[in-house]
């Protein structure tokens, strides 16, 4: 090794030079990882808050069809934003053959295409969206168009007579139940495991 | 800003750094300190390495040992002519003119007005800048604050309206002149040799610069603007494994909320116009470094009449 003495593995100058990179490593990360974990913390924040939502009387609902109520999603300083309107029904044993024991069908309309806002249609019983023409039968099966799975829901129990409404999981094809998703994710075939949920969740 | 005595600069001296640079003197006030002989510079020096004509000879005792003495006379005569105006005291600081000099009046090969479409773009970038500076001194970036905000800054503030579609309409043009700058680019093939880099630099702003407009047109918060960029995120969210990641990265979160609008004003505003500035800066670089390129149907130019101009 050049510029070193006899039996010597590293130079004065090699150590100081890995020296202070090595301390201007440590005083970059200091500051640089505490910065990159605040930015990217609410990735792994479970935000949604778990509670139940009073959405009226069960008068107000029937099997026939479907009733709009909003709730609020985001609670914190986002105001109308944070709101969003659902579609509720009492569920039908005839008809809704799933596993999902849920006494009311409360149906997001988030669009599973690209999140656009999704309109119930009573004359065709089905769910419209207005953005890129997805179809939705009448228990949110994907019917046409390029949304990638049914539409979510949110949890709904029934307490002192009145109807509640929790948090939001998604659906695959079959109707089972899944770990909420972002809408265009998919939850069916193999294309499933492209989609990882929410750590939180 | 010819005032001091120029000495002879040896080829490959001209910064200062010799073999012996991490025990180089620069000079300042050394004078009786005795140097080891080991360390003096050697007969043949002019020990001017700074190229700036201060801070050598003036009592580091080895005047004797440099062929190109220093006029002590002259310097002594420089240093009363130092011209008395703002422009020279700067370059005597900073040496600015040689570096305008090399900018401004570098030998370009044969163009055509298509070669201004970058300095258009560039224009665009300042023009957005400014506008976008002032548009912050009115915009809230609160979710239940920002529509009023930029109502009341469109309709009251003094051309507030004027300096809003300046930044709305100079978003557009600024993306469309990068376009033509880039097909320019292109189909003059530009983008070879030894240009790749600054090509690669140039798609880089050119993301940056979509980037921009994406996180810029949530600001206004209406209902147009809520909506594309519930659909934008949720696109990002399509993307297989990262896709989800990134769309909660984006909105701060599991639904679009208050930290969403904060997040793309802090990248809209901080974050990428800073990335923006230092890549057009790069970019800047390589094309005084490089040169242009001649258009494709020009000739070669003989070889002479570049290889002794004097920049």
């Amino acid at each position: 090794m050049p510029a070193a003495f006899e039996g010597e593995t590293v130079t004065r100058r090699r150590l100081f030079t890995g020296g202070a990179l090595a301390a201007g490593g440590v005083a970059s990360a200091a500051f640089g990882l505490p910065a990159l974990g605040f930015a990217v913390g609410p990735m792994f924040e479970d935000e949604t808050p778990d509670r139940f939502q009073d959405v009226g009387p069960e008068a107000d609902f029937n099997p026939q069809t479907y009733v709009s109520k909003v709730i609020t999603l985001v609670a914190r300083d986002v105001g109308e934003a944070g709101k969003t309107t659902i579609y509720v029904r009492r569920s039908d044993p005839e008809r809704d053959r799933d596993k999902l024991e849920q006494p009311y069908v409360a149906i997001s309309t988030r669009c599973t295409h690209v999140g656009c806002p999704v309109r119930y249609v009573q004359a065709s019983e089905r769910f419209i969206c207005p953005c890129h023409g997805g179809v939705y039968g009448f228990d949110g099966k994907v019917e046409g168009g390029p949304p990638v799975r049914p539409l979510d829901r949110f949890e709904a129990k029934v307490e002192n007579g009145r109807v509640l409404v929790g948090t939001r999981f998604s659906l695959n094809s079959k109707l089972d139940r899944h770990a909420p998703r972002d809408p265009s994710n998919h939850l069916d075939g193999l294309w499933q495991y492209l989609y990882p949920p929410r750590p939180t969740t | 800003m010819n005032f001091l005595p120029r000495t002879k600069r040896r080829p490959g001296n001209g910064n200062g750094q010799d073999l012996d640079g991490d025990v180089e003197t620069n000079g300042h006030g050394n004078g009786p300190v005795e140097i080891p002989g080991a360390l003096r510079r050697g007969p043949g020096r002019t020990g001017n390495g700074n190229g700036d004509g201060h801070g050598n000879g003036d009592g580091n005792g080895n005047g004797k040992a440099g062929t190109g003495l220093i006029d002590r006379e002259a310097l002594k005569h420089g240093a009363t002519e130092v011209p008395i105006t703002v422009a020279g005291w700067l370059d005597e600081r900073t040496g600015g003119s040689s570096t305008a000099r090399a900018i401004l009046y570098r030998k370009v090969p044969k163009h055509d007005w298509s070669y201004t479409l970058g300095s258009a773009a560039l224009f665009a970038f300042v023009a957005q800048a400014v506008t976008g500076v002032f548009l912050a001194m009115y915009y809230d970036p609160s979710a239940t604050r920002a529509y009023e905000s930029v109502q009341h800054l469109t309709n009251d503030v003094f051309l507030g309206e004027l300096v809003r579609g300046m930044h709305r309409w100079g978003a557009t043009v600024m993306i469309v002149l990068i376009f033509l700058h880039m097909g320019q680019t292109f189909f003059y093939g530009a983008y070879k040799y030894p240009r790749e880099l600054n090509w690669v630099i140039g798609v880089v702003l050119l993301v940056l610069t979509l980037a921009m407009g994406f996180t810029g047109y949530l600001l206004p918060f209406d209902q147009r603007s809520f909506w594309a960029t519930v659909v934008g995120v949720n696109i990002n969210a399509s993307g297989p494994i990262m896709g989800p990641y990134l769309a909660d990265f984006l909105r701060g979160g599991a639904e679009f909320g208050a930290a969403t609008l904060s997040r793309f004003y802090a990248i809209h505003m901080l974050l990428i116009p800073g990335m923006l500035a230092a890549l057009i800066g790069a970019h800047l670089y390589l094309v005084i470094r490089l040169g242009t390129s001649s258009p494709p149907w020009t000739r070669a130019v003989k070889k002479r009449s570049y290889a002794h101009e004097e920049i």
